[in-house]
């Protein structure tokens, strides 16, 4: 997490600060224990063959919550999220594992945004994002926009 | 190639409310979750971090709201039976989410979280003839404030 941004210091056309994401086999194993989602889509391969994806693709959810850390983390404690939403565009592949800890070379995520609109809303100070997850490729495979609350300098 | 007709048992669903499920918000959920996603941020990850800080308790992620954290509360994958067993076709895919946070979530925290199928509606899509489902789930806390809503939107094709 960064310093503590103010709604001062944002703009419309602000980057969000770019958050970087590996998506690997084990990650999927933990996300589906700690979400409680064990569809066998995202860890059988006949499973996600039969329903046309080719192999066990990242969960949506998964991806939506790499997507609520970018905003978490830009916003900072004094901040709060207030709205959040994604739609699961494109299909993403984890990296298989080599070692306990080490996936194999490969796809590198991005969680990115810019700030489309700043407004205040009674005594709510209100930034709204564009907001997406990137995949090796430059694809947005994972669309969305937030609004956050921000502190201000002025309270 | 024509959109999926939405059956009359099928129309019946929208509206139904499953039966509400109590969560408590536990510490090593939270920690767990945090860990799954790689978010180190000490609020979700380290209780004494998260003691000192203005909410004085080890607090939630936004979309966070116990576990099962998908299922809300409830075995989705019954509604899923439930909605196939209407004429749903049985083929799935989670199309996107839409969260509303009017509150933090916090460890100690008692959730009433309901679940409700909000509509059904038919689409043609790439995948074909595609009935689209809206599923929305609205937590509240001990104290009776709504927290959160948040809505899936599923796609059987």
């Amino acid at each position: 997490m960064g310093k503590q941004i103010f709604y001062e210091d944002i703009e419309v056309g602000s980057e969000v600060t770019p958050l970087k994401k590996i998506a690997t086999t084990k990650m999927l194993v933990q996300w589906a224990g700690a979400s409680g989602d064990f569809n066998p889509l995202h860890y059988e391969d006949d499973f996600a063959k039969n329903l046309g994806v080719g192999h066990p693709i990242v969960h949506g959810q998964l991806k939506r919550a790499w997507l609520v850390h970018l905003m978490t983390d830009w916003i900072g404690e004094k901040g709060m999220l207030r709205k959040l939403s994604c739609r699961y565009k494109g299909m993403d592949y984890p990296r298989k594992m080599k070692g306990f800890d080490d996936p194999v070379d490969g796809e590198t995520w991005w969680c990115k945004g810019k700030v489309t609109k700043k407004y205040t809303e009674g005594d709510q100070c209100l930034v709204e994002c564009e907001i997406w997850v990137e995949n090796g490729k430059g694809d947005k495979t994972t669309p969305g926009s937030a609004i956050a609350a921000l502190p201000s300098r002025a309270k | 190639m024509a959109a999926f007709i939405v059956t009359d048992s099928l129309k019946a669903m929208i509206g139904r409310a499953e039966d509400p499920v109590v969560h408590k918000v536990e510490e090593g959920a939270i920690q767990r979750y945090a860990r799954s996603v790689d978010d180190p941020n000490p609020l979700y990850n380290d209780v004494e971090y998260a003691a000192q800080s203005q909410w004085g308790r080890l607090m939630a992620p936004p979309g966070f709201s116990g576990w099962p954290v998908k299922a809300k509360g409830f075995d989705m994958f019954k509604l899923f039976e439930k909605l196939q067993k209407a004429g749903a076709p049985l083929g799935l895919l989670d199309g996107g989410v839409e969260f509303e946070f009017f509150g933090h979530i916090g460890a100690g925290d008692m959730l009433i979280s309901v679940t409700r199928v909000a509509n059904i509606e038919g689409r043609e899509t790439k995948m074909g003839p595609t009935m689209v489902t809206t599923v929305e789930t609205t937590s509240i806390n001990e104290r009776g404030t709504v927290v959160m809503i948040m809505r899936n939107t599923l796609l059987h094709f």
